[in-house]
């Protein structure tokens, strides 16, 4: 079975010089809900705008379902929808006009296009805004109007660039309910995001990008066991003035009624917890320091550097 | 993309070209409306009564073909120039390009909806011109020729300015330095015999010349030029102007990186 998308030692340098990609390969497989991660600059626009030929590769090469992109672009293309980071709908057209215009361009008569278009819309929410000016929506409606237009062909791969930034927490929720239907469905998404932790809720496989190189490249699974230590923090019932656990790193945190503890691989928090028991202090919530995948990221950046 | 599927994408790029010259008439159709008959008013009434005859026509009925023409220009060039650039600017124009849509439809869509807007202006001057004279019509075949071949000319002309253009300065430049000159200076208001024989030889150069007279000579039957060689010319034109056009499209220039 062919890969939804198949990247070899794909390349891009600018006109400027800049080496935006320097041999990238990347396997995503069909179904699969899978992130691309880096920071900013690291090349993962670059491959996205390569895949839906926003962007010219300079060498490598791109399958798409098995569609070889230097061979057979547009069919390539039918099986791609993509969610671009920027706004770049026709603002002075209706939410309605953008979904069926969309739909015309990979040749989809209008009485279908007009029925998928209402279907999606209504699917996103927007239905009772189809016929107002796409400027006049919100930013979430105008990000929801991105994913409609990009789903009225149908295709077999969604690539969703940050789709959440700038979205209140709710909306953000509802959208990835629908994104995690379509994957239900069979839909393979490919997302990029910063924020990790929905990254690390979502998403099977994730590849990690960085200086145009890929640093990691595996499920979330088996990137999350490759965490060597990971921090907690306790809120306690009553202030401390000193901890202390031989072989844990403890600190206390404000006015002592919260602590830090760092939980090495081979270790567990019973013994903090009897520690805490001894000293008659209760547990009374807990939570990561930081998102696990983020620690992660943040090891693999600058271990790439 | 099977052929049904392609004229699908075609025909959706030209209706959308035709609902934004109509939604924003205003900008795109009134204008020239207000303009020509100011023109027609002006140069043909006021001023045109006291020159007498050119061409053997009254000088009114000498200038309707040009300013039709000149209309028919102006118009088809800024429509796919600004419509074009437009998609660029706010990068609508990704719409187009991640889809399957061919290039040479996508060129076509957009030329073809600067032909609909130029022959559309050009219809409502040539309605406005018959307030002021009345119509003479010697080769009709020949006039819609001549007239949608000059259309389809110059929409390509704007497609490659916006191509080109990284501004809205750059879209109209063109238009104001280039355009503009040529087309007053290509015969719109005058015969070249009236010139000096040098000035004459110097007008042959201009290729709006070619096309005014051709036009002139399919309404009234007089001209400066040889006909046939105002086809030749148009048709290099075209030629030249879709190879450009769709060789810097095929290379992404000023839309893909």
């Amino acid at each position: 079975m062919a890969y939804a998308i198949e990247i070899k030692d794909l390349k891009k340098r600018y006109d400027n010089g800049f080496e935006a990609l320097k041999g990238v390969d990347l396997t995503v497989e069909q179904g699969d809900f899978f992130a691309l991660l880096g920071p900013n600059g690291a090349g993962k626009s670059t491959t996205i705008g390569i895949l839906c030929s926003l962007v010219n590769k300079s060498a490598g090469s791109v399958r798409i379902f098995g569609v070889d992109i230097d061979q057979d672009f547009a069919k390539a293309k039918l099986h791609l929808g993509v969610v671009p980071q920027e706004f770049n709908f026709n603002v002075f057209e209706t939410v309605f006009n953008v979904v069926v215009t969309q739909a015309g361009f990979y040749g989809i008569p209008l009485e279908l296009a007009k029925e998928r278009a209402e279907k999606y819309l209504k699917q996103l929410d927007l239905w009772d805004k189809k016929d107002t000016q796409s400027r006049m929506l919100s930013g979430g409606m105008k990000r929801r109007l991105m994913i409609a237009r990009a789903l009225i062909h149908e295709p077999k791969v969604l690539i969703l660039d940050e789709p959440t930034a700038g979205v209140d927490i709710e909306l953000r929720r509802s959208m990835w309910e629908f994104i995690k239907e379509l994957n239900e469905q069979g839909t393979t998404i490919i997302l990029t995001t910063h924020y990790l932790e929905e990254a690390e809720q979502l998403c099977r496989n994730i590849a990690i990008i960085n200086s145009g190189e890929i640093v990691e490249n595996t499920s979330v699974k088996a990137l999350l066991k490759t965490l060597s230590s990971e921090t907690f923090v306790l809120d306690l019932d009553h202030s401390l003035s000193n901890v202390e656990l031989d072989g844990y790193e403890m600190n206390l945190v404000g006015d002592g009624s919260s602590i830090e503890v760092a939980v090495m691989k081979g270790q567990n928090l019973n013994d903090v917890f009897n520690y805490l028991n001894q000293l008659n202090v209760k547990v009374v919530s807990m939570r990561n320091k930081s998102n696990r995948l983020e620690e992660l990221f943040v090891k693999l950046i600058k271990g790439s550097k | 993309m099977s052929s049904s599927e392609i004229w699908i994408a075609f025909y959706t790029i030209l209706r959308r070209e035709i609902r934004r010259f109509m939604r924003i008439w205003p900008q795109t159709l009134l204008p020239p409306a207000i303009t020509m008959t100011l023109y027609f008013a002006i140069f043909g009434n006021l001023i045109g009564s006291r020159i007498g005859e050119m061409g053997g026509f009254s000088y009114m009925q000498f200038i309707v073909p040009g300013l039709i023409m000149m209309s028919v220009i102006t118009n088809s060039y800024s429509n796919v120039a600004s419509s074009f650039f437009s998609a660029k600017f706010q990068h609508s124009v990704q719409e187009l390009l991640v889809s399957p849509t061919p290039n040479w439809v996508i060129l076509l869509g957009y030329v073809l909806g600067g032909v609909a807007r130029g022959l559309f202006v050009g219809a409502i001057v040539t309605v406005l011109s018959l307030f002021f004279t009345h119509m003479h019509l010697h080769n009709l075949l020949l006039t819609v020729l001549i007239v949608f071949l000059t259309s389809v000319m110059f929409s390509l002309g704007g497609f490659v300015n916006a191509l080109y253009a990284r501004s809205f300065d750059d879209v109209s430049i063109v238009p104001t330095f280039i355009l503009t000159p040529l087309t007053y200076l290509g015969g719109v208001f005058y015969s070249i015999s009236l010139l000096p024989e040098l000035w004459q030889g110097v007008s042959m150069l201009n290729p709006v010349l070619y096309m005014v007279n051709a036009f002139r000579y399919g309404i009234l039957g007089v001209s400066d030029i040889d006909v046939t060689w105002a086809l030749f010319i148009i048709a290099a034109f075209i030629i030249a102007l879709f190879y450009i056009g769709l060789s810097l499209l095929n290379r992404g220039r000023g839309i893909r990186s």
